[in-house]
């Protein structure tokens, strides 16, 4: 039976009136139009989905939305504050971080949460913290170096 | 008709003679385009024959402009009042820079900023017939045919400041989106110039193009085109596309290949409140207001099904072997002959006899085929991800038996493709169920049905037969090719006795494009073949190759390769090194690779690991370096999946592992240290460079196993494709 849920989406609060256990991921998109989150696999193998719950990163296509209700969901669109880019944004852009774009979205929320827990991560903390988050283009060494940038470690890779 | 073509245009009157339409109607042409852009100059610019009828492609119909424009036209460009530029082109954004290298090439010839040109990609109703983003072409075909067109703007807009000032044109040039008199400085806007003009001007070949050596936009690290739409989300996909009650889409799939279906009982599913179903012969889906109900409904949806037997997956290869089945060319045609095997193989002094396998592997985007189609007035348009907007227009037409021209395909920019989306499946299943429910619907994949529904880049079998002198000399060279193609068959070593076939198959799984084609199946086999000559014959793999080798840009990646690797040097125990070079689509590769690997007992596959790789790439002059280091380094990557691990595993017509969890791609950390070298050649021609870089990286990593621990490994994926 649905049920009305009140949900923190960046910053704001969104009444959304649905089956407890629909993903978070299926309400965002289509519910509350917010198609920054991306479906890739459904099941919590790819991290195209990511969202910050409570400032950590969660899989939205795992997360029931009854589960999100009453934390804070930060989703790509709420990153930029009043439209400035996030540093992490700004570090995608500057490293080129991107083909087709279809991850960034996921691999940019995973790593702000990444960033708040460890400021300064050593490239195999980063590995593994984004080891589920796909890039099919594989523009991982690109996003290492977005996160170098972000987190004010030197650059040291030749360009 | 002739007077409205410009000088220097070449009419083959035995071409047109044949056409029933008017050649061009450019009167028509420019209501049409007005309406679309404005006020302003537009300039098209004429394909040379040979090019516009391979763009054709045998067929004539349905051009841009709702079927009005010839597919003679390659590009168009439009400088409006304002002074905006922006750019026409059936070429798709799918990754790999297409929007920024094209917006670059015009904004070079145009002596504008990068940034200042829009460039309008991949709408069956806006742009030129295009045969689709495919073959790495984007470079070498529409980059240069965008620069003529963006010269010959320029070039008119001179001509129409030296009209209003009255001065010698020669005195004047084109500059940061202004046209300068060169001895007072005055200055005109292009805007200006064009402010209360309709102007259409058709060209042929064009203005004189800049050479590479005075670029100033391309040669330039200019970043990513909409890169800020793709860090804020704001980007929307196909997937991401909706409409005012629109419902979503979900077909009906048979249980395994071959299988039809005998009946469809669907009363349970059609009482679900707002499910709508759609037949249409053996097709079925429902739609219905949300993707849950859709969900719901298809599982409501009651089929029988005919199953037939499919080929198991141990006999794969020996049916690859058996050929096309029966009333087809078994044989196949030589690609490449000449001399003698048999003589060839006397004179060595080592022969050797090896053969190679390559398993089917999925391309799996991570934006799943995904498509929105609305009717209206019965005329058609779907939003869909797809490398061949026009092709799919095709499809479309077809399977719903609408004229093309009630067909519009737009594709927003995809999220990824590798040569996986040249078909329409979504696009045609999304507008089926959208004319059944009258309503806008949408359909999108799932990772399943992506894994078993897409088409795979094909599996192959590779006999290499071969013989050596003790000086490294290659004598004879026997190299056939069952199934997985002829792309880059042709060694570039210099062999007297040669004989290189493609025999096609009857592919059990559908099969189809991938990012380099056959050319990574053909580039595995032939290096590590040479790998074994080598080995056999004592002479060190990189001098072999340069032994066998004339051709100066493969000899210069093969030493920036080396030279950067620090080949020949010392190797710490359980390491090895490998190399590999190669040659496809016009521009050239070389790998050098480190691993560690230890032998594994009691397992099939060994432990190994990547450490390094280092690349070295040629594609003449680099129209832009970011990018390019971002494609290599992206398709040395993807290239590690389909090396080490990625493998389609099947049987009895279903697909085993249709997951990301059960089919293994690269992840972060599989990354080794990769170290990319560019040769920046500025007096060659640019080409494509999103394909080749990805295709010896499979046999540089074997090469290195076997120099580690003496395995030879024959077959990609090398180690085994589950955890």
């Amino acid at each position: 039976m649905p049920r009305a849920f009140e949900l923190k989406i960046n910053g704001a609060s969104r009444q959304v009136e649905t089956d407890p256990r629909r993903s978070l991921l299926s309400v965002l998109r289509d519910d509350l139009d917010l198609t920054g989150s991306k479906y890739g696999c459904g099941e919590g193998e790819c991290g195209a989905c990511t969202v910050l719950l409570d400032g950590r990163a969660a899989r939205s296509c795992q997360v029931a939305v009854e589960a999100a209700a009453g934390r804070e969901i930060t989703t790509i669109e709420g990153l930029a504050k009043d439209s400035k880019l996030h540093p992490v944004q700004q570090a995608f852009l500057e490293a080129g971080a991107m083909q087709c774009g279809y991850c960034t979205p996921g691999m940019v929320l995973a790593v702000v949460a990444l960033l708040g827990q460890k400021p300064k991560p050593d490239e195999a903390e980063v590995a593994r913290a984004l080891q589920g988050n796909l890039c099919r283009c594989g523009t991982y060494p690109r996003i290492l170096a977005a996160v170098r940038l972000a987190a004010g470690i030197a650059e040291e890779r030749k360009r | 008709m002739n007077e409205r073509l410009p000088a220097g245009f070449d009419l083959e009157p035995e071409r047109y003679e044949l056409q029933e339409a008017p050649f061009l109607d450019l009167e028509l042409a420019r209501r049409d385009f007005f309406k679309a852009a404005g006020g302003g100059l537009i300039v098209l610019l004429f394909l040379p024959a040979a090019a516009a009828a391979q763009e054709a492609g045998g067929g004539r119909r349905g051009r841009g402009f709702g079927g009005r424009m010839p597919a003679e036209i390659g590009a168009w460009l439009h400088i409006g009042e304002d002074g905006a530029v922006t750019s026409f082109t059936g070429k798709v954004e799918v990754g790999q820079g297409s929007r920024t290298s094209l917006a670059q090439a015009v904004a070079e010839e145009l002596r504008v900023p990068a940034d200042s040109v829009r460039m309008v990609m991949g709408d069956t109703a806006l742009v030129p017939f295009d045969g689709g983003t495919a073959g790495s072409q984007t470079t070498p075909a529409m980059v240069p045919q965008l620069r003529r067109a963006a010269a010959a703007a320029r070039e008119l807009l001179i001509d129409l400041a030296a009209r209003e000032w009255k001065e010698d044109r020669g005195l004047l040039e084109a500059a940061g989106g202004k046209v300068i008199h060169s001895r007072t400085g005055q200055a005109v806007d292009y805007g200006k110039l064009t402010r209360g003009r309709k102007l259409v001007e058709a060209v042929g070949a064009g203005a004189a193009l800049t050479p590479a050596s005075a670029w100033k936009v391309c040669g330039q690290p200019v970043p990513r085109a909409g890169g800020v739409d793709l860090v804020t989300g704001r980007h929307r996909y196909a997937s991401d596309q909706r409409l005012p009650g629109m419902l979503y889409g979900k077909v009906l799939r048979p249980p395994a290949f071959g299988a039809s279906l005998v009946s469809l009982d669907a009363k349970e599913a059609e009482a679900i409140e707002g499910v709508m179903l759609a037949r249409d012969g053996g097709f079925a889906g429902v739609a219905a207001p949300s993707e849950r109900e859709a969900e719901r409904a298809l599982a409501a949806l009651k089929a029988e099904w005919k199953t037939s037997p499919q080929t198991a997956a141990k006999d794969l290869f020996e049916i690859l072997k058996q050929g096309p089945g029966e009333g087809r060319d078994r044989e196949g045609r030589p690609e490449q002959e000449r001399g003698s095997i048999e003589e060839g193989l006397a004179a060595a002094d080592f022969r050797l006899e090896s053969a190679y396998t390559v398993a089917y592997i999925a391309h799996a985007p991570l934006e799943h085929r995904a498509a929105l189609a609305e009717w209206k007035d019965g005329a058609l348009t779907v939003w869909t991800g797809t490398q061949r907007p026009f092709g799919v227009r095709g499809e479309l037409a077809r399977a719903l038996g609408v004229p093309e021209e009630r067909v519009r395909v737009i594709v927003p920019d995809t999220g990824s493709g590798y040569g996986g989306k040249h078909t329409g499946e979504a696009a045609v299943e999304a507008a089926r169920i959208a004319r059944a429910a009258g309503k806008p619907v949408k359909v999108v994949w799932t990772r399943e049905e992506e894994f078993t529904w897409a088409y795979f880049r094909p599996a192959g079998l590779i006999e290499v037969r071969s013989g050596v002198k003790k000086d490294g000399a290659i004598t004879a060279w026997e190299f056939r090719n069952y199934n997985s193609g002829a792309s880059a068959i042709r060694p570039l070593y210099d062999i007297p006795n040669l004989k290189v076939e493609f025999r096609p198959s009857r592919s059990p799984l559908r099969q189809g494009s991938y990012r380099a084609l056959a050319a990574t199946a053909n580039h595995f086999a032939r290096e590590s073949h040479l790998d074994e000559l080598a080995r056999q014959a004592g002479i060190d793999p990189l001098e072999l190759r340069r032994r066998n080798l004339k051709d100066p840009r493969l000899l210069a990646v093969l030493a920036a390769a080396a030279e950067r690797f620090g080949w020949g040097r010392a190797r710490a125990a359980g390491r090895g090194f490998g190399i590999a070079a190669g040659f496809e689509k016009g521009s050239y590769v070389a790998y050098c690779a480190e691993v560690a690997a230890a032998a594994a007992t009691g397992k099939p596959a060994p432990e190994v690991k990547v450490e390094r790789l280092v690349t070295a790439f040629e594609c003449g002059a680099i129209l832009n370096p970011d990018n390019l280091r971002n494609q290599v380094e992206g398709a040395v990557i993807m290239g590690l999946g389909g090396a080490l691990f990625e493998a389609i595993e099947f049987e009895d017509g279903r697909i085993l592992n249709p997951r990301f969890s059960e089919y293994r791609v690269p992840r972060f950390g599989d990354v080794p240290v990769l170290d990319t070298v560019l040769l920046d050649r500025k007096d060659l021609p640019s080409a494509g460079a999103g394909e080749t870089p990805i295709v010896g990286v499979a046999p540089a990593i074997a090469n290195a196993i076997f120099d580690a621990i003496g395995l030879r490994l024959r077959s990609m994926p090398l180690l085994k494709s589950r955890g």
